[in-house]
């Protein structure tokens, strides 16, 4: 069983993973030498996932409804498992999540790749989403109250 | 009954080929692309989504170009999709308190941490048709404050419940799966969970139609919008080759907080209750449609009569699913020609019948 510390960081990363695009992974990929060499465990397929909510938001579970989700598992040349769970139906991205998730289990390799990959996806989240909340904080209300005359 | 009926091949063939031809429509427009229909229909791609009961905005996108627009018939589409696939298993619930928070209103208290949030809404426009549009200009872009909102803002009822008026949710402490219809049939009485899942599902315009039936009285429960929120959310799922939730990505959501008048009863104090409604994407007038059902349909449990349409459970559940129902209506155009035969032959003989008997009281009252 892996420890408290690796499953946390591994969670960050295929986390940042499954957000980032496949043309930037394939990017990331492209930039490896020499071009890492990996077999194909279980072959990308598509599901679904019962998306579940809360009764009142905080209450007892119910099934809201599903979303399609791709997911895939690798061997990496080294034979840590990499495992990619990404939503949507891109097969080839759920791969390449696998094939980075096997990669940065490998203390040489991790460091560079959190810096190639992990950090920017990071990074683009963090300001897409302020982007967003500067945007809804445009649209805050401000009451004022006004004051009856005698 | 049906029988089968030999001989239309060719008929069907040639007019699924003028389908394809009518939905294209006039070839010297540009055809619409998969991803235009996502980013500037998006509403309908959200409805599609909603009751087709299925995340994907390009295959909800997909299935409104199929269907030429037509969203129940998109959502038979989007539903007949699914049954394709394997199921993976089931996300942990949403964290609906932690959404990235697109849009934020509460009826009921002014003043809530982190404000009243407009976000890109239809209120307060005043519905009158802009020509610019018509005309292919880009909008300006929307103005951007110095703050950003907060990373996520507390549901509105947690934090200002203090003094307990308003019911709490509680999450049970009996952890059993919540029933779910894509596996198992209807059944009476429903739970919250199954009703939940029904009306997520269910037809806009019905619950619609239903809602605005308790608001005139038929069922009449006196609601308050708590809070209404639109943002993403993130979906985790327990992943067996990890042995750990992996986060999937995010998600739109649309949810809603009813906030309702309630007399008490034998076993609880006067208090306000709650009804909950939420649906994938943007859908707001769905989620309150929904959160004033679920209140309505909480009606006996609750101790309150039971004499409206909203209030009746099997009534609801039964007929809220729009798939089902143009279904049955539907196959109201498929041959029922030997049926027809039969109830004609059955007309002939009680005329026959009623003919004799005229003529048998005719030939009495001339003796």
């Amino acid at each position: 069983m892996e420890k408290t510390d690796d499953i946390a960081s591994r969670k960050r990363r295929l986390a940042a993973l499954a957000r980032t695009d496949r043309d930037a992974l394939e990017g990331a990929l492209r930039r490896i030498t020499p071009v890492p060499r990996y077999d194909v465990v279980k072959p990308a397929e598509t599901g679904l996932v019962m998306v579940r909510g809360r009764a009142g938001g905080t209450g007892a579970p119910f099934n809201l409804g599903e979303m399609t989700v791709t997911r895939c598992v690798v061997r990496g040349e080294d034979g840590a498992l990499g495992v990619g769970y990404v939503a949507g139906r891109d097969r080839r991205k759920a791969e390449l999540v696998a094939v980075f998730d096997a990669l940065l289990q490998d203390p040489a390799r991790a460091q560079a790749l959190e810096d190639d990959v992990i950090a920017p996806a990071e990074q683009r989240r963090q300001v897409q989403r302020a982007r967003t909340l500067a945007r809804a904080a445009a649209t805050r209300v401000d009451f004022f109250t006004v004051v009856r005359g005698e | 009954m049906y029988v089968a009926v030999k001989g239309g091949e060719r008929a069907i063939a040639n007019a699924h080929a003028w389908l394809a031809e009518e939905r294209r429509g006039d070839p010297g427009v540009p055809e619409l692309s998969i991803a235009q229909i996502r980013e500037q229909q998006r509403l309908a791609v959200d409805r599609v989504m909603t009751e087709g009961s299925l995340y994907d905005p390009d295959l909800a996108a997909l299935a409104l170009k199929q269907a030429r627009g037509d969203q129940v018939e998109a959502i038979f589409l989007l539903r007949a999709y699914r049954t394709t696939l394997a199921r993976f298993g089931a996300s942990l619930p949403l964290e609906t308190g932690r959404m990235t928070v697109r849009r934020r209103v509460s009826a009921i208290f002014k003043d809530v941490p982190g404000g009243q949030v407009l976000g890109p809404t239809f209120d307060y426009t005043h519905r009158l048709l802009d020509f610019t549009l018509a005309a292919n200009g880009e909008p300006p872009a929307a103005p951007v404050a110095e703050a950003p909102l907060a990373d996520t803002l507390p549901p509105v009822i947690d934090v200002l419940n203090r003094e307990r008026l308003i019911e709490a949710e509680v999450v049970p402490a009996d952890e059993a799966p919540p029933a779910d219809l894509t596996r198992e049939p209807l059944r009476f009485p429903a739970s919250r969970a199954m009703r939940l899942q029904n009306l997520a599902r269910g037809d806009e315009g019905f619950l619609l139609a239903l809602g605005y039936s308790t608001q005139r009285g038929y069922g009449r429960n006196h609601p308050f919008a708590g809070e209404i929120r639109f943002g993403e959310v993130t979906v985790e799922l327990e992943a067996p080759e990890l042995g750990f939730a992996v986060e999937l990505g995010d998600i739109e959501l649309t949810e809603c907080q009813m906030v309702n008048q309630f007399a008490g009863s034998k076993t609880e104090p006067p208090q306000f209750t709650r009804g909950y409604g939420t649906s994938f994407g943007h859908g707001e007038r769905k989620a309150m449609a929904m959160a004033l059902v679920d209140r309505s349909l909480r009606a006996a449990e609750l101790g309150e009569e039971v004499s409206s349409p909203a209030q009746d459970t099997e009534f609801v559940l039964y007929h809220s699913d729009n798939v089902e129902a143009q279904g049955f209506v539907q196959h109201l155009k498929l041959p029922h020609y030997v049926d027809f035969q039969s109830e004609l032959t059955v007309i002939r003989a009680m005329r026959r019948a009623a003919a004799q008997t005229a003529e048998a009281a005719l030939a009495e009252a001339a003796e």
